[in-house]
């Protein structure tokens, strides 16, 4: 075999080497599985200015560590379709409603993860019963609020209330 | 505005034929090149070899896509590819010798172990159907490895190979029973701290904003450093010392995110260098080989001179940036090119190109297990994946900072790559136990997720009015600690709505659904949460 077919083989086998390396990575990049975070943008900014007058940064979301529910089925036809986020580090953020609660804390395992150090690992859910959405505080340390009122045991929330958890505040829109 | 949505698992057991197509093309290439260029044609038993690695990879495949079908899929082909590049590699040095009268046949044996290597990774998987059954073995891990690690020194079945009494003899074979202790070791660690991290990382004083631990809280675990430490002292093996070290470190901090553990960590291990390298001529001579390699003096210094050392670096810098090719260096003129030194072997017929893609194969792998350990649902499960994950990249580190120079060189095998039985074959088990551990952890759950209440059975709900979620705060230790963090799971379907996601560290038993309420799978008796987070 002359020189130029080793240095063929030398060089085609480093080319291999690499190939190898990058189709490895490709299929990683295909299956980086978790949530996937969509940003909307236009009518996202209206609501958070609504919500959220002081300006603050963009939808900076930080993401569950496991899936969501798919279908966004709400219980009620016209009850809310989503849980948003209108202040805090995870402003908007939506959480699409499906007939299960939600969870909103610091621990990984939260359907809402907040990266907030005034909230508690479990802090508070949300949750659908008989065509009603319900917050619960989970015994939070630093409790939560609806309308500045701290509040103890199960209650009723209607959309476009604002829940107060940490320095997040989250309400259900339809 | 952003919307949060699901993204399906998919098993990618495609994925992963196509990568050990590719990962085979590499080994094979190696075997062919070096044929070809070594003896002008394909070696004698090219095909037979051919067909030994493309049986090995197809079996894992099967027993991949029989038994774990959601396990990662990049982990068994990577893990083929080293090993096979390390096949290619050792088989060179061995044709080589060939060429100059020696009759060493390190390729075969090294393709028999990488076979019972690969059975034994099919073994895992195939007979362990949880990995959290292992949790209930961690005490009897403790045991075994504690054995492994002093077996060496018994005397009938001991044996002092160049220096360092690190082997045993069974039955002609010569293991190094330090490689399974690790992975002994690393179950331990896990099944111990999954159930102490609470108080090892909670109940104790603060010293200069430190969180120290209590020491009774410490006791097994010093017992455990202190007697692998102690014999490894015995058996004057370094690198094994300093990757148990390491793991230690490593999983005390995964288990409490406590950097005090790090701190506590380093400054014992530079006390122990500081001793070591003072106390013992032999280590003290791995410092000075370590800082002025190319001094005459210690270059040729019989015993601990520095000529490994700086033939490898010679070695290194012919290969350049391509390398020569294979089977056109001189990588046998370092002693142990094949097992110690392949690195440098690689590096002067591969080039830094190659080398860098080697790293970059390591990198993948490690990454995969620390992926696993964040997918994974289960404390135990997390912590043992991050610790094997770790303990692969540690070793590789010292290997190749020994060898680079960033570090004193100590006697460690690059995973896969390096002629070793023992090494091969505790590699491998690793890979099997990561695999199994990711097929658990990338698995769609049959638990709910989420708090999630069965869609179908939300409405046929009798409407009592919403319940009270049962949240206790932790037994020991933790119950005064805010906000009840080591929750505990009650029997009422009910509580799956506080901490549905957390998986038990211990297999759960499924027992019928309770009429009319609860999730779809019925009452689950979670018999330890185990929440990630530590405060």
């Amino acid at each position: 075999m002359t020189e130029l077919t080793f240095t063929l083989l030398r060089l085609g086998y480093l080319v291999l080497l690499w190939v190898f390396v990058f189709a490895a990575i490709g299929v990683l990049r295909r299956d980086l599985y978790g949530t996937k975070i969509t940003a909307r943008k236009g009518k996202g900014r209206e609501d958070a200015h609504r919500t959220a007058p002081t300006a603050g940064r963009g939808a900076a979301a930080s993401v569950p560590s496991a899936p969501t529910p798919a279908a966004p089925a709400s219980p009620a036809p016209t009850g809310p379709t989503r849980l948003v986020v209108t202040a805090g580090p995870l402003r908007g953020t939506t959480v699409p409603l499906s007939a299960s609660s939600i969870l909103l804390g610091r621990a990984p395992s939260c359907t809402l993860v907040l990266d907030d150090d005034y909230s508690s690992s479990r802090h508070a859910r949300i949750f659908p019963q008989g065509g009603t959405w319900y917050v619960e505080d989970l015994g939070s340390t630093n409790g939560t609020y609806i309308n500045e009122q701290r509040i103890t045991g199960i209650q009723p929330l209607a959309p476009g209330v604002s829940v107060r958890v940490g320095q997040s505040i989250v309400e259900l829109q339809r | 505005m952003a919307t949060v949505e699901p993204h399906e698992v998919r098993p990618s057991r495609r994925a992963e034929a196509g990568l050990l197509v590719l990962a085979l093309a590499l080994g094979i290439g190696a075997y062919a090149s070096v044929g070809l260029s070594m003896l002008g044609e394909l070696p004698t038993n090219f095909y037979v070899y051919s067909a030994g690695l493309v049986a090995l990879a197809v079996v894992g495949h099967v027993v991949l896509r029989l038994k774990a079908p959601y396990a990662d899929p990049v982990i068994l082909p990577v893990t083929i590819a080293l090993n096979g590049i390390g096949l290619g590699m050792i088989n060179r040095i061995d044709i080589g010798g060939k060429l100059v009268g020696s009759d060493k046949d390190l390729a075969s044996k090294q393709l028999m172990w990488t076979a019972l290597g690969v059975i034994a990774a099919c073994v895992v998987v195939w007979l362990l159907k949880d990995h959290r059954t292992l949790r209930k073995y961690s005490y009897t891990a403790m045991i075994v490895g504690l054995v492994l690690v002093v077996l060496p020194l018994l005397p009938v079945i001991g044996r002092n190979i160049n220096g360092a009494r690190i082997w045993v003899n069974i039955a002609g074979m010569s293991l190094q029973p330090a490689e399974f202790a690790k992975i002994a070791f690393a179950i331990f660690f896990a099944g111990y701290l999954v159930t102490n991290r609470d108080t090892l990382a909670l109940a104790g004083p603060k010293v200069l904003g430190l969180q120290l631990p209590r020491l009774r809280d410490l006791g097994p675990l010093v017992i455990v450093w202190a007697a692998s430490l102690a014999v490894l002292i015995f058996e004057r093996d370094l690198g094994t010392s300093l990757l148990f070290f390491g793991l230690f470190v490593a999983m005390l901090y995964i288990a409490t995110e406590r950097f005090s553990w790090v701190a506590i960590g380093l400054s014992m291990f530079a006390v122990g260098a500081v001793v070591a390298a003072s106390a013992f001529p032999h280590v003290q001579a791995r410092v000075d080989v370590w800082l002025h390699p190319l001094d005459p003096e210690i270059y040729g210094r019989d015993p601990g001179g520095s000529g490994q050392l700086v033939g490898g670096m010679f070695g290194l810098a012919n290969g350049g940036l391509t390398g020569t090719g294979w089977g056109e260096g001189y990588p046998r003129l370092v002693p142990y090119s094949f097992s110690d030194f392949i690195y440098t072997s690689l590096g002067e017929e591969l080039g830094l190109t190659g080398l860098l893609a080697i790293l970059v194969m390591y990198l993948v792998l490690v990454e995969r297990g620390l992926r696993t350990a964040i997918g994974v649902r289960d404390g135990f499960g997390k912590l043992l994946a991050g610790g094997l994950a770790f303990v692969m990249a540690w070793q590789l580190f010292v290997v190749i900072g020994g060898i680079t120079r960033i570090i004193p060189l100590t006697g460690l095998t690059m995973p896969f790559v390096a002629q070793g039985g023992s090494s091969l074959l505790a590699n491998w088990l690793v890979v099997g136990l990561l695999l199994r551990i990711s097929d658990n952890a990338r698995r769609p759950s049959s638990l709910p997720v989420r708090g999630q209440v069965a869609p179908s059975r939300a409405s046929e709900r009798p409407d009592t009015g919403p319940q009270p979620v049962v949240v206790q705060a932790g037994a020991q230790g933790a119950a005064d600690l805010a906000d009840g963090r080591s929750a505990v799971g009650q029997r009422e379907p009910a509580a799956h709505g506080a901490f549905p996601d957390d998986q038990p560290t211990q297999v759960v038993r499924t027992a019928l659904p309770e009429v009319g309420g609860g999730p779809d799978t019925g009452a689950t008796e979670i018999i330890e949460d185990t929440e990630w987070k530590t405060p």
